[in-house]
């Protein structure tokens, strides 16, 4: 069974958090929802594991 | 508005009327005369049962219904012996495009491979489909049809059903010892029996509308997200038979349906959609909202649910007629078996235990296929038109674009009638699978497969081509016999297909049940095996009793 990595996994994580910020910069909230969501299909597709998916969500949701 | 000039079944009454004492009794009363009634009729017909078949109308239904007939639908009517007429009458189709405002997302197309007798499709308007039923149920000659015959009250008896009707010369009484209610979403057997009918009712309104046109768009499936036409919604172009087309115009959920389905506001959506200079002309309009729920349970004693009074499905998907045809397939054989003393009573509970799944999933498809279509909410608007965004470059996201599934041949891979495995087979038809098509030669003649299996009865298709020994003869031979067809000798596997299409090595036996799905397989022919899972089909067998008792 695959496991959602949630230990650190990236190099430079102020990097990634800066880039998803801007990103979204000058965008409608609107538009920054539509592109989250292709963010999140085009990695949900890159991640393919059902498995996986469901405990990302899971966690998602359980932080709420 | 409508050139389709309906047939007027005349009400004759029944001597059936005028009986004093007890009612007449007849083993079995189908009540609903549309597609699947009428099914229902004609697959009893074949098996020599007489049926009444009441319906309160004296004619087929009148416009927009189902249009979609599928492959394995056709395969069945080919069993019924009427859907040449369907086939010849009826635009055969198997591709469809997607198109996003004027671009085109994707094309797809659902003939995956050659050498199938019938196409993914034909598209039929479903007045001409009954009007086909009702000529082929007359041909066969052992329905009492009873127009003008409308069922207004329901009496559950120790072994079977009184029913009051209603006709133009006054009520009278009838009794059957079986009750088919194929009296559609609206069912007022349903009613008279207090069940529910549970799940989603969905708020989006959508214009139906067919239209009679000479128009040369070829023959496919064309739906839209957000057309220049009819912007920020969705809508659907199919051609059915004698120059109508099939237009669905999603109107979204806070549409006037009184004011938008009169002339006024209809023309102008159609002229946008077709074209300023296309002449066209209204068959029929309408506007509906889409339903997907069922009832718990499709057999109540001796009354059983089939079709649209069982279950119900949004148009995305062609998923409400074959559906119900289906049912039609899976239940008529287990009936004549009961009725017949081959089979205990409760064999026909593997009728709900069959369709039911099959129903559920094609209310799950239907469902996914309306929430694409009509997002409720602002999040899953962005998920949809991510989706739709992502499509034109990405496959993985074409994937999801959902204008309809499709309606499938239905599998039993979880029936309790099934013999599972016990021999390796990679690939094929593992249990539960309806036949595989593929071309033979028989009799000297080119056919396809299909039309050999589906005989009514069990098959044996047995890939071997020695003479039949004494056990199979038998069994050909038994009073629910097994007739076994030997690939290479009764059949000719013209282009080894049959044999690649069903794994087969040289001595594999595939036994088919009455409704030509496969309930077991062997790597081996072995006499006994075959007769103990055909008594297991046929709800005989001590497992299946065990299994019940445990219940």
């Amino acid at each position: 069974m695959s496991t959602l990595r949630t230990s650190p996994n990236i190099a430079r994580p102020d990097d990634v958090y800066a880039r998803l910020l801007e990103l979204h910069r000058g965008l409608s909230d609107d538009e920054s929802m539509r592109v989250n969501a292709r963010l999140v299909l085009l990695l949900a597709n890159h991640i393919g594991d059902m498995e996986v998916l469901e405990q990302a969500m899971r966690e998602a949701i359980a932080t709420c | 508005m409508g050139s389709h000039r309906p047939p007027v079944y005349p009400y004759k009454p029944s001597p059936d009327q005028r009986r004093r004492g007890s009612p007449a009794h007849h083993p079995v009363i189908i009540v609903g005369a549309g597609p699947v009634g009428l099914t229902v009729a004609a697959d009893l017909a074949t098996r020599g049962i007489a049926t009444v078949l009441l319906d309160e109308d004296d004619t087929v239904s009148t416009g927009s219904r189902a249009i979609c007939w599928s492959k394995r639908t056709l395969e069945i009517f080919d069993r019924l012996g009427c859907a040449d007429p369907m086939v010849a009458r009826g635009i055969t189709w198997s591709t469809g495009k997607v198109f996003r405002g004027t671009g085109q997302l994707y094309a797809f197309d659902l003939q995956s491979e050659t050498g199938h007798r019938r196409p993914p499709f034909i598209n039929l308007q479903q007045y001409l489909a009954e009007e086909m039923l009702v000529a082929r149920v007359i041909e066969l000659g052992r329905t009492d049809l009873r127009w003008k015959n409308r069922v207004t009250g329901f009496q559950a008896r120790a072994d079977g059903v009184r029913l009051s009707v209603e006709t133009p010369d006054g009520p009278y009484e009838l009794d059957c010892g079986y009750l088919i209610a194929a009296d559609g979403a609206r069912s007022a057997l349903r009613r008279l029996l207090g069940l529910e009918f549970r799940g989603r009712v969905f708020e989006d309104r959508f214009l139906i509308a067919d239209v009679r046109m000479k128009a040369d768009f070829p023959t496919e499936r064309w739906f839209w997200f957000d057309p220049p036409f009819n912007p920020g919604q969705s809508a659907l172009l199919h051609r059915q038979a004698d120059d109508v087309w099939r237009i669905d115009l999603q109107l979204g959920r806070d549409a006037d349906p009184e004011l938008e389905r009169t002339p006024e506001r209809v023309l102008p959506r159609l002229r946008a959609m077709l074209g300023p200079d296309r002449p066209f002309e209204l068959e029929w309009v309408s506007v509906y909202t889409f339903q997907c729920r069922r009832l718990d349970r499709f057999r109540h004693g001796r009354v059983i649910f089939i079709g649209d009074a069982a279950h119900q499905v949004s148009p995305f998907g062609a998923r409400g007629g074959n559906a119900g045809i289906q049912d039609a397939d899976n239940l008529c054989w287990k009936l004549a078996a009961v009725l017949a003393g081959h089979a205990p009573e409760h064999l026909l509970d593997s009728y709900d235990a069959e369709r039911g799944p099959a129903n559920d999933e094609n209310i799950l498809n239907s469902t996914r296929s309306t929430d694409f279509i009509t997002p409720k909410s602002k999040i899953s608007r962005a998920f949809r038109d991510a989706v739709l965004d992502l499509a034109p470059r990405h496959a993985f996201a074409r994937a999801m674009v959902n204008s309809g599934r499709l309606s499938v041949a239905a599998k039993n891979g979880h029936s309790a009638l099934n013999t599972p495995d016990r021999d390796r087979f990679e690939d094929g038809a593992e249990p539960g699978t309806s036949c595989l098509d593929a071309p033979i030669i028989m009799g000297g003649r080119d056919g396809f497969l299909v039309d050999r299996v589906s005989t009514g009865g069990f098959v044996g298709l047995w890939f071997e081509d020695s003479p039949l020994p004494a056990e199979l003869a038998a069994l050909a031979a038994a009073a629910v016999p097994v007739r076994t067809l030997r690939v290479g000798r009764d059949l000719v596997d013209r282009e080894g297909l049959v044999r690649r299409r069903y794994d087969a090595t040289q001595g594999t036996y595939y036994l088919f049940r009455p409704d030509a799905h496969v309930t077991a397989r062997w790597r081996r022919a072995d006499a006994p095996a075959i007769a103990a899972a055909r008594d297991r089909a046929l709800g005989n067998d001590m497992a299946t009793a065990l299994r019940r008792a445990g219940e």
